[in-house]
């Protein structure tokens, strides 16, 4: 169980996140929805612990475990790991050897199974390495597949299906699942109101707030009306309050 | 006669920890020299190529043909290294690659016990017309810092011919290096240059490579990958120079920079005919941190996490 509670992060005089207060029980897929400069991705890199992104107040609980003031590696080594929007590239550093970067148990063929669930062709990526000549859709999914590979307790997954192929966005989504099936947690950050579909419950997130949260549905159903496009590009929209 | 038998087990040893092959010195199919000191202790030749190494007060001479037409199956391998902690080893090579023939050269230097040694090289190789020379360097030293490598090549590529260098200290401390290679590329050629060390302690690197691309439609591309940290210095000099039409230069630079290390990269692109390009890229600092949190985001420690980026990029 993640619990957030009261989070603030400031920019000089913009507030990336505002009082942000939600729980992510084991074995939820929590969706965050929200237009471009919501503040989703900070959000992304506060809950995993990113240096640059100290919170300047709340706090941050994750099974009974205050995490505000660890640092990203102890909060991995407690079961939390992000996967980025647009995930770093590499010199030298096989594929194949990537996706068990995180997992406790090693070996080729076991990172080929995981490549496999990403619908990343075994033969094709084994002698490959996680470099600029792969496509954004491609490390995407090398990047899916390591979080996958750690069988993480929580997961942050930032915007995982942006750049993905069509036929392998039903990847993304077993994967989604997959990690939910032994009862661990997904926060799946997206603007696509079809991604969030998936998800238990979801906030909608808007210049740094999570002013609401209920299920995808309503969620939804309020981002169209209200947020496509949005009117205001501060919150609250159209007269709405907190 | 001299008794060289022990040394030649003593380098085939100091071959095996640094990981090396050693069969490959009994493999009839696969050429080699091996070089202690200024003692030729071992060599084999297959057909098509000519090596004919002279001893000299310091050092060793070694003319090395490649019959035009020929294509060597297999990488000639060289070894050089000097065991004991003092030495000197001058070695000078004349290279010819012949028209339309292939070769690879992997050579192997090893110094790992060095306290007071200098290994010098000073290599003229020309590659002739559609030739090809691909050229490894892989250099094992110990932790002793106290080595001086002083590579100095001059290359020339006559029209079609293709170049590849591959220089890489990355086992052992560097001591000092200063790598100097020019090449002067003809018409069609491509050239590639690869430089890769790793520095720490009071280790100094300088890396001066250049590429002269004379002839139409030349490509040449210099790429080096540094790293260094305690006390280390590096100094990457990569420049290339367009003279022909439509020739093609890249400059790819990347020094990664920990502690009181220090590092400097200059790249030098001069374009003088208007069809030609030449492009370059540097980065020098600490190691990315996109990467770093990546790796940390799987639960590597930092020093985990900065390591495995380093050893990807040397490697």
């Amino acid at each position: 169980m993640l619990k957030i509670e009261n989070l603030n992060l400031k920019r000089g005089d913009k507030q990336i996140i505002k009082d942000m207060s939600f729980e992510v029980p084991d074995g939820e897929i929590f969706g965050v929805l929200g237009t471009n400069g919501a503040g989703k991705s900070s959000l992304a890199y506060i809950l995993m612990g990113s240096s640059d992104y100290k919170p300047d107040s709340g706090k941050l609980i994750f099974n009974g475990i205050d995490i505000t003031d660890k640092n990203m590696d102890e909060r991995a080594r407690l079961g939390i790991t992000l996967a980025w929007q647009e995930p770093a590239r590499f010199e030298g550093i096989p594929i194949i050897d990537f996706v068990l970067l995180g997992s406790k148990e090693k070996g080729h063929t076991l990172a080929e199974s995981y490549m496999d669930n990403m619908r990343l062709t075994v033969s094709e990526y084994r002698t490959r390495q996680v470099d600029k000549t792969l496509s954004g859709g491609e490390r995407k999914k090398i990047e899916l597949a390591s979080v996958l590979a750690m069988k993480p307790k929580l997961a942050i997954l930032d915007e995982p299906d942006s750049g993905i192929d069509m036929l392998s966005q039903e990847a993304v989504i077993n994967m989604i699942r997959e990690i939910k099936s032994y009862g661990g947690s997904v926060i799946l950050i997206t603007h696509d109101e079809e991604v969030v579909k998936i998800a238990d419950r979801s906030a909608l997130m808007c210049s740094g707030l999570a002013f609401k949260v209920g299920k995808p549905k309503e969620i939804i159903e309020y981002y169209k009306e209200h947020c496509k496009p949005c009117p205001t590009k501060v919150y609250p929209a159209k007269g709405e309050s907190k | 006669m001299t008794d060289f038998s022990k040394d030649y087990q003593m380098m085939l040893d100091a071959y095996e920890k640094a990981e090396g092959n050693p069969a490959i010195f009994k493999d009839s199919k696969i050429a080699h020299l091996l070089v202690h000191k200024n003692n030729v202790i071992g060599k084999h030749l297959v057909p098509g190529i000519i090596v004919e190494p002279k001893e000299t007060k310091d050092g060793i001479d070694i003319k090395l043909k490649v019959l035009p037409n020929n294509k060597i199956e297999f990488p000639i391998h060289l070894c050089f290294g000097i065991l004991p902690k003092e030495g000197i080893q001058l070695i000078n090579i004349d290279a010819e690659v012949g028209e339309n023939s292939k070769v690879i050269l992997l050579a192997h230097c090893i110094f790992p016990n060095a306290v007071k040694v200098v290994h010098k090289m000073q290599a003229k190789i020309t590659v002739k017309r559609n030739g090809s020379y691909i050229y490894n360097e892989v250099h094992f030293h110990g932790e002793g810092g106290g080595i001086e490598v002083v590579p100095k090549a001059k290359i020339i590529l006559e029209e079609g011919a293709r170049l590849e260098t591959n220089f890489q200290l990355i086992k052992g401390r560097v001591g000092k290096l200063d790598i100097d290679y020019e090449v002067e590329a003809g018409k069609d050629t491509v050239v590639e240059m690869v430089a890769k060390a790793y520095g720490y302690g009071t280790d100094k690197i300088r890396i001066k490579e250049k590429c002269i691309l004379r002839g139409e439609s030349a490509r040449g591309i210099i790429k080096s990958r540094v790293a260094v940290k305690g006390e280390a210095q590096s100094e990457v000099y990569s420049e290339v120079q367009a003279y022909g039409r439509n020739s093609r230069g890249h400059v790819d630079c990347v020094e990664i920079v920990q502690d009181k290390a220090q590092a400097r990269a200059v790249p030098i692109v001069d374009v003088f005919v208007e069809s030609a390009k030449v492009t370059h890229e540097a980065a020098i600092g600490s190691v990315d941190k996109k990467q770093l949190e990546t790796l940390m985001a799987r639960g590597l420690r930092s020093d985990e996490a900065v390591d495995i980026i380093i050893k990807g990029m040397l490697k």
